[in-house]
């Protein structure tokens, strides 16, 4: 017997960790990961209130959710690979150009 | 009983795992850590009735997204974090601000009437034939807009990652002027040798 809102704190907790990763580290690359953490955050409380409310939206929008990231995901390391070729660095600081 | 002891067990390797990825310097490491997230995830979600949501996520994400991370790392040989003043100003900024999001979040949803009667393993069931009908019956529509989301994401990620033709060429001299890189070198000693 585990209440919903454990779930719901579960994913909050693991937002905020991405928030955390967003904000605080400097690599391109993890800061997409912690992109896809808090999609991941997302997606469990999506499932926790799917099984709470007994509906199985929930599961869908969670099927739409992946293919979104899956998307970006393919876009995005597209754009560090070409951001990477034209400055020779990962270091968001010192990518503070769109053009060059 | 043996809900709530594989809940606590997962729930504390998914947060580890989370806080691991921001405290590595490498990126390798993160996107690895990034994986054991999601795999304890995927635990949940089963243990939430949701087997169709937990088989894609372990095949979706831990497998297709995460190897394009990885694939990505060791293409631009990634190397460890680089220290920048800013990152101290985010740290003294991000810190308590994020600790204090996490507190509000966790007294907001600890603190409100949701499921109260609590969820036990089995209680609710999401099969696949139920998700694929309702997805090919109701959600129909954003399906099919998905379908062109994908199309597009497709053609951008070629588009961005051919190369141009005149780029290289301008971008080479650049390059040795800046500093000349080890390949070029080995050419001249194997001359020596």
């Amino acid at each position: 017997m585990v209440p919903i809102s454990y779930y719901l704190v579960l994913s909050a907790i693991l937002f905020c960790l991405g928030v955390a990763g967003f904000l605080l580290k400097r690599n391109i690359i993890t800061i997409f990961m912690s992109i896809e953490l808090m999609l991941n955050a997302v997606n469990l409380s999506f499932v926790a209130f799917s099984a709470e409310l007994h509906r199985l939206s929930g599961n869908i929008f969670v099927f739409f959710v992946m293919v979104v990231a899956a998307a970006e995901a393919a876009v995005g390391l597209a754009i560090i690979i070409e951001v990477f070729r034209t400055r020779d660095t990962l270091n968001i600081d010192k990518v503070n150009l769109l053009k060059m | 009983m043996l809900h709530q002891i594989l809940f606590f067990i997962f729930a504390a390797v998914a947060v580890a795992a989370a806080i691991n990825l921001l405290l590595q310097k490498h990126p390798i490491n993160s996107a690895l850590s990034l994986v054991v997230v999601m795999g304890a995830l995927a635990v949940l979600y089963l243990l939430l009735g949701a087997e169709f949501v937990a088989a894609v996520q372990l095949i979706v994400y831990a497998g297709a997204i995460m190897v394009l991370f990885v694939f990505t790392i060791m293409l631009l040989n990634a190397g460890i974090e680089e220290r920048t003043p800013g990152s101290t100003v985010a740290t003294l900024i991000g810190v308590p601000g994020v600790a204090a999001l996490i507190g509000l979040c966790v007294f907001v949803f600890a603190r409100g009437r949701l499921g109260e009667s609590g969820y036990t393993i089995g209680q609710f069931h999401a099969s696949t034939q139920d998700i694929g009908r309702l997805l090919f019956q109701d959600y129909l529509l954003p399906f099919e807009v998905t379908s062109v989301l994908v199309l597009i994401g497709i053609m951008g990620a070629v588009v961005l990652a051919k190369r141009d033709d005149a780029s290289p060429a301008d971008r080479a001299p650049e390059i040795t002027a800046e500093a000349p890189r080890p390949e070029s070198q080995e050419p001249a000693e194997r001359i020596h040798a």
